[in-house]
């Protein structure tokens, strides 16, 4: 189903297409050895170089660059051998050198693709177009004094990825689901923490509409928007915006736009007329970049397993449904966790266990994964329990509770509670009996015909021995007996 | 001899052989440099008590025979030049009282080895210029006098402040920065030798920025040897700067003198240019005859891009003057004339900041690079730069070294070619096609012309292969004797 929105005219498609700018995790800046790090005092991060001062001279940090081709792999993306570095020219207060040297021409990374799955389990290829390196540019901060602007320079020069998708994108769904997928991926890399808040990643995002079987009209760029939820909204508001303006006679421009989440509005923030004239040209204090195969191939070899691969994996090692297994890659940290608790155990009820009531203990914590008072050996442990029938499922759930207050392991708590199962026929032949005595008159019923009751006696047979029965003996017992 | 006019190979024995200390030979210089000075206007800034207290200090390495090539040597550091906790103005309002807190490489080279700077030796504004006239400082008067004339002569640029130093005898040598003929032709003018290296020989590193694919550093001096002792000190590689190339510095002393039996020495065609003086073209061919006795062997090569260097140059060198410059800005260092908002803040500081050949050049610059003129301006000059660059390789296939005229005419005086442009840029238009290419060249003078001002003669070569430079150029140096000096230096000041 083609996502559309309906204007007078009728349904309009909307084209998407997503430029994300991404921190490269890195110790030091692109071209500085200034820290790269995020926070500390203004201005403490900043070399001579990032400053801009006179005979300052970039010199190209090779762990960006190795970085950049990690993502550009784990995008499945063509490595450039050759790349390079080019001036882009614009005055800004917070633009030292009054360039920012970028990749225009020939990125570091081309062609790449990205799979994304929606929620109605919808498998789609989003095209990448390129990606190529960057500086950031420093901080203006216009409001700490009425009459001047401060000028913070700990984030000039810090090496930022551009990572531009083609316009595959046809729903706000689909934005979505491309950010989170480009997250995961840099994140499973380590090439960027994926942190919206904190800026390290962000998107300009190009829209247009158009009707069904129509060629792309034209576009307009929404900058700098920092979260996911924003994307998807200012995609929808936009859209709506320019079908308006088709629809009433008029003509998209060309600009630069900016959302306003509080108003849910786009705003012009320059027309084409208006645009930079970056005046690019190769950086002449830069060589071009070139990259050996073999070391292409190394980093290569160096890379962690991918979200999507180990998601099939997980499906076929372990046979859980892909979409438990989705959730289970989508954070390196809860694949490692899971595969932890489901080596040599039943993967299945390890996956049950680790989607169902470790996220739900998760979430009512306000936990994460990598700080879970419950580790992958003790939940493993606990799951040991099951397995050799010295709890069953039900007091599995109590032990788990106990275990996320205590911190205790599984097996001091069924000692400590004296939780352990009862597999003695002779206790449960009794319980049996007993229940049976207690309940004549739903025997009878039971005995005239009304199986529902079957559920009632296991039950009551269980209360009667406190939970502890091993069920599938409890059943046997009563079967015999009724 | 009087210490100022000693070469720095000599004075360097001198020093070991305790004939004066190091003291005795900077204070010579800075006193002359306090007698010559406001006459010449070499020096923007000079630092008499500092070079004088490192004289002391080089006094007591001697004294423990821990002398290094240039230890206690008085050299002038070209005002482009980054020095730790000295004034580094580029001759430039903008940076008028910007003291930087780093060395240049260059400079740290040259410290390490012992050498004494005795000031920041006077420029075009950012090395923009050829008659050392731009400068926010004032014009560097030339030493020279043509022959009954006292009109003060232009020393060339945009090293003008550094040859003038040397030929007055207020330096024993300088560094220079040539980025299309910056070296060589004031070099040429003042009856020195300058000597640009292979770009990418030296590094680049805290030297203030003109057009960096073309920028090098290189020593200027009073005798061939003395290029070669400053060259060994400053040349090497330099992580700091990608473009430095990371390749052994050889001995270049060593090349001195060497034989140059068999050398196949190349005669452009291409520069036998309209407005070449008479004289200029009987030098040039005065040096034919003394290389052929010294058992080179001459060929006539071909430069055919030759005559597109100039305009090549002239879009190259200012698309990325006007990139380099944007940095001047009045926001974290230099001079700053406030505005009202941002924009007017930046309009008002460079207007202040920059005078009119800097601001012609950045304009150039900045419409060259323009969207819609970038693909017939910057980019067709690149594709040219490559074809100039390939008749040099075709050119190297055939000989060894060039040899050329450095300009087209002697110095000229203050104000002669000072209302055009285009006709300043031509005194240039032999030294840019090696800087396109990258190639080393340097100047040598071998005579004086019929109204006794200095001339000179360009020796270019393959890449980092300065040592044939300084072979052929000790050759010519050795054959024309010459012993000239300028009217106004600092012996004859006494």
């Amino acid at each position: 189903m083609t996502y559309t929105i309906e204007g007078k005219t009728g349904a309009w498609e909307i084209v998407v297409g997503l430029e994300v700018h991404a921190q490269i995790i890195s110790h030091s800046k692109l071209f500085s050895g200034a820290s790269a790090s995020y926070g500390g005092e203004p201005n403490t991060h900043v070399s001579l170089v990032d400053a801009g001062f006179p005979g300052m001279l970039p010199v190209l940090n090779q762990e960006c660059v190795a970085q950049a081709i990690r993502t550009g792999l784990g995008l499945r993306a063509r490595i450039n051998l050759e790349s390079r570095f080019d001036r882009k020219n614009y005055f800004y207060a917070d633009l030292p050198t009054g360039y920012q040297i970028s990749q225009f021409t020939h990125p570091i990374v081309g062609e790449g693709t990205v799979e994304i799955e929606l929620g109605d389990g919808t498998v789609r290829h989003i095209g990448i177009t390129r990606l190529h390196m960057e500086q950031d540019a420093g901080k203006s901060m216009h409001d700490q004094d009425p009459a001047r602007s401060f000028i913070d320079l700990n984030r000039a020069g810090v090496a930022l990825m551009e990572i531009v998708s083609e316009p595959d994108i046809r729903c706000p769904e689909e934005a979505g689901a491309y950010l989170r997928k480009l997250r995961q991926i840099l994140r499973y890399l380590g090439t960027c923490d994926g942190n919206m808040e904190e800026g390290s990643m962000r998107a300009d995002v190009n829209v247009s509409v158009r009707k069904a079987g129509e060629p792309f009209r034209t576009r307009c760029e929404i900058k700098n928007v920092n979260s996911i939820r924003y994307v998807m909204h200012s995609i929808e508001v936009e859209a709506t915006r320019q079908i308006e303006v088709w629809e009433d006679g008029g003509e998209v421009d060309q600009e630069t736009r900016l959302f306003d989440p509080s108003r849910n509005e786009t705003r012009s923030l320059r027309s084409k007329e208006d645009a930079h004239d970056y005046r690019y040209f190769p950086d002449p204090d830069l060589l071009p970049l070139v990259v050996e195969q073999e070391w292409v191939d190394a980093l290569e070899r160096g890379l962690p397993e991918l979200p999507d691969d180990k998601r099939d994996r997980f499906v076929k090692e372990y046979g859980i449904p892909r979409y438990d297994a989705s959730v289970l890659v989508a954070e390196q940290a809860i694949a490692d966790y899971y595969e932890e608790v489901a080596k040599g155990r039943d993967a299945r009820l390890a996956a049950n266990w680790v989607t169902g009531d470790l996220f739900g203990a998760l979430n009512r914590t306000g936990r994460t994964i990598t700080d879970s008072p419950i580790s992958a050996a003790a939940l493993g442990g606990m799951l040991d329990l099951v397995s050799d029938k010295t709890i069953n499922g039900k007091i599995a759930k109590e032990v788990f509770e106990d275990m996320l207050e205590t911190g205790d392991s599984a097996a001091a708590i069924v000692e400590r509670k004296g939780l352990k199962q009862v597999t003695d026929t002779g206790a449960i032949d009794a319980a049996v009996a007993d229940v049976m005595a207690r309940n004549a008159d739903k025997v009878e019923e039971y005995r005239g015909g009304k199986d529902r009751l079957f559920g009632f006696f296991v039950g009551q047979v269980m209360k009667a021995m406190a939970g502890k029965a091993n069920p599938a003996m409890v059943n046997e017992a009563l079967k015999k007996v009724l | 001899m009087s210490l100022t006019e000693l070469t720095i190979a000599d004075a360097a024995s001198g020093l070991r052989a305790r004939k004066f200390s190091a003291v005795e030979l900077v204070r010579a210089h800075t006193d002359a440099i306090a007698a010559l000075n406001p006459r010449l206007n070499a020096y923007i800034t000079t630092t008499a008590d500092e070079a004088l207290k490192a004289a002391q200090q080089a006094d007591d390495v001697l004294a423990k025979g821990e002398a290094r090539a240039l230890t206690g040597i008085p050299l002038g550091i070209k005002d482009l030049f980054c020095t730790n906790g000295v004034r580094t103005t580029a001759a430039s309002n903008i940076l008028k009282n910007f003291v930087p807190p780093y060395e240049s490489t260059v400079t740290a080279n040259l410290l390490r080895d012992g050498a004494v700077f005795v000031g920041k030796t006077n420029l075009d504004e950012f090395a923009m210029g050829s008659a050392n006239i731009t400068s926010a400082f004032g014009p560097v008067e030339n030493p020279w006098k043509r022959n009954g004339d006292e009109a003060a002569l232009v020393p060339g640029g945009s090293s003008g402040g550094s040859a003038a130093a040397v030929a007055a005898g207020l330096a024993m040598g300088a560094t220079g920065t040539d980025t299309g003929g910056s070296i060589r032709q004031p070099a040429a003018y003042c009856g020195i030798v300058g000597l640009k290296p292979t770009y990418g020989r030296c590094s680049r590193f805290g030297t203030i920025a003109y057009a960096s694919s073309l920028d090098q550093a290189g020593p200027m001096a009073r005798s061939v040897r003395d290029c070669a002792i400053m060259l060994q000190s400053m040349a090497g590689f330099d992580e700091r700067d990608s473009t430095s190339v990371n390749c052994d510095v050889p001995d270049y002393s060593a090349a001195i003198g060497r034989s140059l039996k068999g050398l196949k020495v190349g005669i452009p065609a291409e520069y036998r240019a309209e407005g070449l003086s008479a004289e200029i073209a009987a030098a040039w061919q005065q040096g034919i005859e003394w290389l052929k006795a010294a058992g080179c062997e001459i060929v006539d090569v071909s430069l055919p891009h030759t005559k597109y260097g100039l305009a090549t140059y002239y879009i190259v060198a200012p698309a990325e003057c006007s990139s380099n410059l944007a940095r001047y800005d009045g926001l974290r260092f230099g001079e700053r004339v406030p505005g009202d908002t941002l924009d007017a803040m930046y309009e008002a500081t460079r207007r202040a900041g920059f005078g009119p050949e800097v601001r012609r050049r950045i304009m150039m610059g900045t419409y060259v690079l323009s969207a819609g003129y970038y693909d017939a301006y910057y980019l067709k000059a690149q594709k040219v730069r490559t074809l100039i660059r390939r008749d040099f390789t075709e050119a190297f296939g055939k000989v060894d070294v060039l040899l050329t005229p450095t300009a087209p005419t002697p110095a000229f005086a203050q104000g002669e070619q000072s209302d055009d442009p285009v006709q300043m840029y031509l005194n240039d238009i032999f030294t840019v096609p090696a800087s396109m290419a990258g190639m080393p060249a340097m100047s040598v003078p071998v005579g004086l012309g019929a109204t006794g001002l200095p001339l000179g003669l360009q020796l270019i070569g393959r890449p980092f292969d300065e040592e044939t430079l300084l072979a052929t150029g000790s050759a010519l140096e050795s054959a024309a004797g010459f012993t000239h000096r300028p009217a106004i230096r600092a012996e004859a000041a006494k």
